[in-house]
């Protein structure tokens, strides 16, 4: 530490102006973002466009999350949190038992189904998007968390993720719990899953933003307003042709659907470190 | 407490078997070490009176009832590894305690047994502290404690000092011998030290590719090997073998002659059994060892007190012994 105090010279200043630059350079987009949803309509399409906060800010921000364009923005968040935590959750679960079954039990065909689940890596849900659609909508689930939250909840990723995690976890220790008296499933929630923490929170942000983002399977599936995510929201609120937009109440709910994904990575990031610094030897 | 009876086991993985039938009757707190170079199977025979492997053929018994298709857990065995095979994510009370959590032992009754165990062990400052906070003499110990605990009917050791320094080894292994002593429980230790094996042994089973060579009290073993293996492995310098045309004892068919370098003494070129050019000096302290060339281009080690004179590095020696030290072996390996 005391060397990093000593190099305090003019490079040291002159690197913290070029990353202070550099940020400033990602943040201005958001700033206008941000600038855009305070003011009016009329000040938006008057050029030169404003770098100052105007006093539209509570205006816009209760229009967009009561009553939005399409659908209040409150209720797509909610749909939108419903559907993230849904996917990273399922995902979490469903992969942690999978990898738990490949990696601790011999079954027959057992490397014929680690292949199987790994061969799903290849097909994104855009290439099975029309018969995933045609099975979906069977089990009468359009419209629906369930629909939105099912097809997207196994993860060949994550089951490849914890299988090797598992894989680096000593025999010994299945075998200090066996002799211990702990049956299978005691040992994966005892031993496994405590052990698995870092990784767990590490895939749910992960997991949790890709959820937050789905755009083309909630756009397919969601007819009802009531049903649609803040991300497609977003899109739906562009105008189509000559119609009017609403560009304050945009930026607003823009911003708003950013606030959820930030706030998960800030939370997970710190157990996620401490995880980090838990597991170290 | 327990007998543990092997009778005939055998071991096969796929199409090789690795071990080709091992017999033994172990009395109820007797010490048992079974020792022998890497891959005998020495670690798999353990395994399997374990239960982690299954028996191909034969029959485990644990206090006299069959136990091939029995769990692990329910063999009331304990087994400490060699990596000692902690929870990392659970304190040393937790740790200790978690064979006892899962048989429903109730808590005031955990709380006292994994006591009584730490004061034994001197874990008792440490009952709340992660493993990875320990060192490793202290994780030795709170494998230990782990199988203490659970009160079982044997202890499985399974090489649980080769991750120790040589100091903190020796240490060890008298506390384990003296823990064993203590609780008299029936015990199964398998290691590839023989030190080890000579010291904590009541009776030692060598082994050698999947076979029982010998079993034996220690002293028994090392002054009367049962075969030339035995007699290789076990002592340290290792015994000498010399080809008994070489010496004039072919006679009755033996192959091979071995002595042990404490059974051997210099004497002039002239009246020796066999020669030797003197390569170099080992000079330990209590004792000394000389290393010499034979005529066939073998060493030949030597051991002598420190006291005593060594000879010049090139200088021709005799090698002389007492005939009935002398080990004599057939062209098998079998002792004549």
């Amino acid at each position: 530490m005391s060397g990093m105090v000593e190099k305090r010279g003019l490079s040291y200043w002159m690197i913290h102006a070029g990353m202070i630059l550099g940020v400033l350079l990602i943040f201005f987009p958001i700033w206008l973002a941000f600038v855009a949803s305070t003011v009016s309509q009329a000040d938006i399409v008057k050029p030169p466009m404003p770098l100052w906060p105007g006093d539209q800010f509570f205006e816009n921000y209760r229009r967009a999350l009561f009553s939005g364009v399409n659908a209040p923005v409150a209720v797509m968040l909610l749909n939108s949190a419903v559907m993230a935590i849904g996917i990273a959750v399922g995902k979490i679960i469903i992969s942690l038992l999978s990898a738990f079954a490949i990696v601790y039990f011999r079954f027959p065909c057992r490397q014929l189904v680690f292949w199987l689940i790994f061969l799903t890596l290849m097909l994104p849900v855009e290439v099975r998007i029309v018969p995933t659609y045609e099975v979906v909508a069977r089990f009468g689930m359009l419209n629906s968390y369930s629909g939105l939250i099912f097809p997207l909840i196994a993860s060949a990723t994550a089951t490849f993720l914890f299988r090797q995690f598992f894989m680096t976890i000593p025999d010994e220790l299945a075998e200090a719990a066996r002799v211990d008296g702990s049956r299978p499933m005691r040992f994966f929630v005892d031993i496994l899953l405590p052990m698995s923490r870092t990784n767990i929170a590490a895939l749910f942000v992960i997991l949790f933003i890709y959820g937050w983002n789905q755009y083309l399977w909630p756009l397919l599936i969601t007819t009802d307003p009531q049903m649609n995510t803040i991300v497609m929201g977003i899109k739906q609120m562009f105008p189509s042709g000559d119609d009017f937009a609403d560009w304050p109440v945009i930026m607003a709910t823009s911003l708003l659907a950013m606030i959820p994904p930030v706030f998960v990575v800030i939370l997970m990031q710190k157990l996620f470190v401490r995880g980090l610094m838990e597991s170290e030897k | 407490m327990a007998t543990i009876t092997l009778d005939n086991v055998h071991k096969k993985f796929g199409d090789t078997e690795v071990i080709h039938g091992v017999s033994i009757e172990i009395a109820e707190g007797e010490f048992i070490v079974i020792v022998g170079p890497s891959g005998c199977g020495k670690s798999t025979l353990l395994r399997m009176v374990a239960g982690l492997e299954t028996v191909t053929a034969g029959e485990v018994r644990i206090a006299g009832a069959r136990v091939n298709e029995t769990e692990p857990m329910d063999r009331d065995i304990a087994m400490v590894f060699q990596n000692y095979a902690l929870y990392p994510h659970m304190s040393v009370f937790d740790n200790m305690a978690y064979g006892l959590k899962i048989a429903r032992v109730p808590q005031p009754e955990i709380r006292d047994r994994v006591a009584a165990a730490a004061e034994m062990l001197q874990l008792e400052a440490f009952l709340n502290r992660k493993p990875r906070e320990l060192s490793g003499g202290q994780r030795q110990r709170v494998a230990m404690g782990r199988a203490i605990v659970r009160k079982p009917k044997a202890f499985l050791f399974d090489e649980p000092l080769s991750n120790l320094d040589a100091k903190l080894r020796v240490q060890m292994r008298l506390e384990i011998k003296d823990l064993q002593k203590e609780l008299g429980i029936t015990s199964l230790y398998v290691t590839h030290d023989q030190v080890e094996a000579m010291t904590l042994a009541d009776r030692m089973i060598v082994m050698n590719e999947g076979v029982a060579e010998q079993v034996g009290r220690p002293l028994d073993v090392y002054s009367n090997p049962g075969t030339e293996f035995v007699a290789g492995f076990i002592g340290s310098p290792a015994t000498n073998f010399l080809s008994a045309e070489a010496v004039g004892e072919s006679g009755r068919g033996a192959a091979k002659l071995g002595i042990r370098p404490e059974h051997a003494r210099l004497c002039k070129p002239e009246s020796g059994f066999v020669r030797g050019r003197m390569t170099y000096a080992e000079a330990l302290g209590a004792e000394t060892l000389l290393h010499l060339r034979l005529p066939d281009g073998a060493l030949f080690t030597l051991r002598q007190d420190g006291g005593g004179s060594i000879p010049h590095e090139g200088d021709d020696c005799g090698i002389i012994w007492e005939e009935r030290n002398q080990l004599l072996f057939l062209p098998d390996g079998g002792r004549l």
